[in-house]
């Protein structure tokens, strides 16, 4: 039992672990934007407000996908050791 | 009315107004304190639940949240009513320059990326900003912020899509369906799940966000203090360095992203409405519709 409820938590934190490998793809993306952005600030300084505004949005809009691996790892620290616990525990019962 | 002098009755009024800005945070805080339960350092729990009230289907759980997001609409109520005590043609007061200020602000934002046609909708988008920042910057206070709790958030975008939904049946329901085929028919499943993805991934958006806040200040607050755990005597009792430092984080997660994600909900808000009105299915729809009103009235009389 000890064992088994071991490997549910190391399996959970293994893959909060992994799951926030998905920060990598908004990082990247997010540092492009933001570099052509400065580039078209640099072009262009008079479309400063509406190039800022226009990047902070999309850098919203691609963060999405970093924040579902966020939850998924939220997830899998603080709710799912509980419940798989206790589908194990109702088991063994 | 005179420049300098206020009425009694008018200074009563603006203190019924402060007192409903700043008595609900009073509240919400007194609140929190009072039901906390003692932890050893810095947990990370959801919301507490204070009542149970037994529905039919699932049992309604009034939690802080509910508590918290109602205090926010009061105090936003009330600053609003503040803000507008006491308008006039010729301004004399300052509050209502801010308050000018806002609606402009509001207006511009909403003409720029809506249209004429939906100049209505700025109250609406002024308000879901308000409530969004405001529920964000409520942290400051150290009360549970509404919008790190996954519920409130999907109401909010459970609302804007079907304010989507309605905007887009405006051009006829078979339009709609059809919509769904747009541009081959093998596309309707992707289509489908797209259409289902906007709520969620607006709740997940905003709720990420500030629960990432939430955790990596708490994670900052637990790091801190085992830091000066280890010195002898009373300095190890006091965390002395959870003073100050967290604060330049909330610099950035309470305040700048907060504010942000407020801005991005209100403006993904207004451009999933403003791109899913289909204007010339409408357009025709209503044409269609006066034709058969003017052929109605022509076989009557």
């Amino acid at each position: 039992m000890t064992l088994a409820i071991g490997l549910i938590l190391m399996g959970c934190a293994i893959g909060a672990g992994l799951a926030m490998i998905a920060g990598i793809g908004p990082g990247i993306g997010e540092g492009n934007a933001v570099a052509a952005a400065c580039t078209a600030i640099g072009r262009q300084p008079e479309s400063r407000g509406t190039v800022t505004s226009t990047m902070l949005m999309g850098c919203a809009v691609a963060e999405t996908t970093g924040l579902y691996g966020l939850i998924i790892a939220i997830l899998l620290i603080f709710v799912a050791p509980n419940l798989f616990v206790n589908i194990l525990v109702a088991h063994a019962a | 009315m005179t420049a300098t002098k206020k009425s009694l009755k008018f200074i009563l009024l603006d203190i019924l107004y402060l007192a409903m800005i700043i008595l609900p945070f009073a509240g919400a805080i007194v609140l929190k304190v009072l039901i906390t339960p003692q932890t050893e350092g810095v947990s990370l729990t959801g919301a507490i639940i204070l009542w149970q009230i037994p529905m039919p289907l699932q049992d309604l759980y009034i939690t802080e949240v509910q508590i918290n997001s109602w205090a926010v609409v009061i105090a936003i109520l009330g600053l609003v009513l503040f803000l507008r005590h006491g308008l006039s043609v010729k301004p004399y007061l300052k509050r209502q320059l801010v308050l000018e200020w806002i609606v402009e602000q509001c207006d511009n934002l909403v003409m720029s990326n809506m249209g004429q046609a939906f100049m209505g909708f700025s109250p609406f988008i002024c308000a879901i900003m308000a409530l969004s920042a405001f529920s964000s910057l409520s942290s400051l206070l150290g009360i549970f912020p509404p919008t790190s709790d996954l519920n409130i958030i999907a109401g909010w975008a459970i609302l804007v899509f079907i304010l989507i939904t309605y905007f887009k049946l405006k051009g006829g329901f078979f339009h709609y369906l059809k919509s769904y085929t747009e541009p081959i028919a093998v596309m309707t499943p992707m289509n489908i799940i797209s259409e289902f993805a906007t709520p969620v991934s607006m709740t997940m958006r905003h709720f990420g966000n500030v629960l990432s806040g939430v955790v990596i200040s708490s994670l900052l607050g637990v790091f801190l203090s085992s830091l000066t755990a280890g010195l002898p005597g009373l300095l190890g009792q006091i965390p002395f360095l959870r003073v100050g430092i967290p604060a330049v984080l909330s610099l950035y997660f309470d305040i700048f992203s907060g504010c942000l994600q407020a801005f991005i909900f209100a403006m993904l808000t207004m451009q999933y409405v403003a791109n899913g009105f289909p204007g010339e299915a409408y357009e025709k729809r209503l044409k269609r519709r006066a034709e058969r009103a003017a052929r109605r009235a022509a076989e009557k009389a």
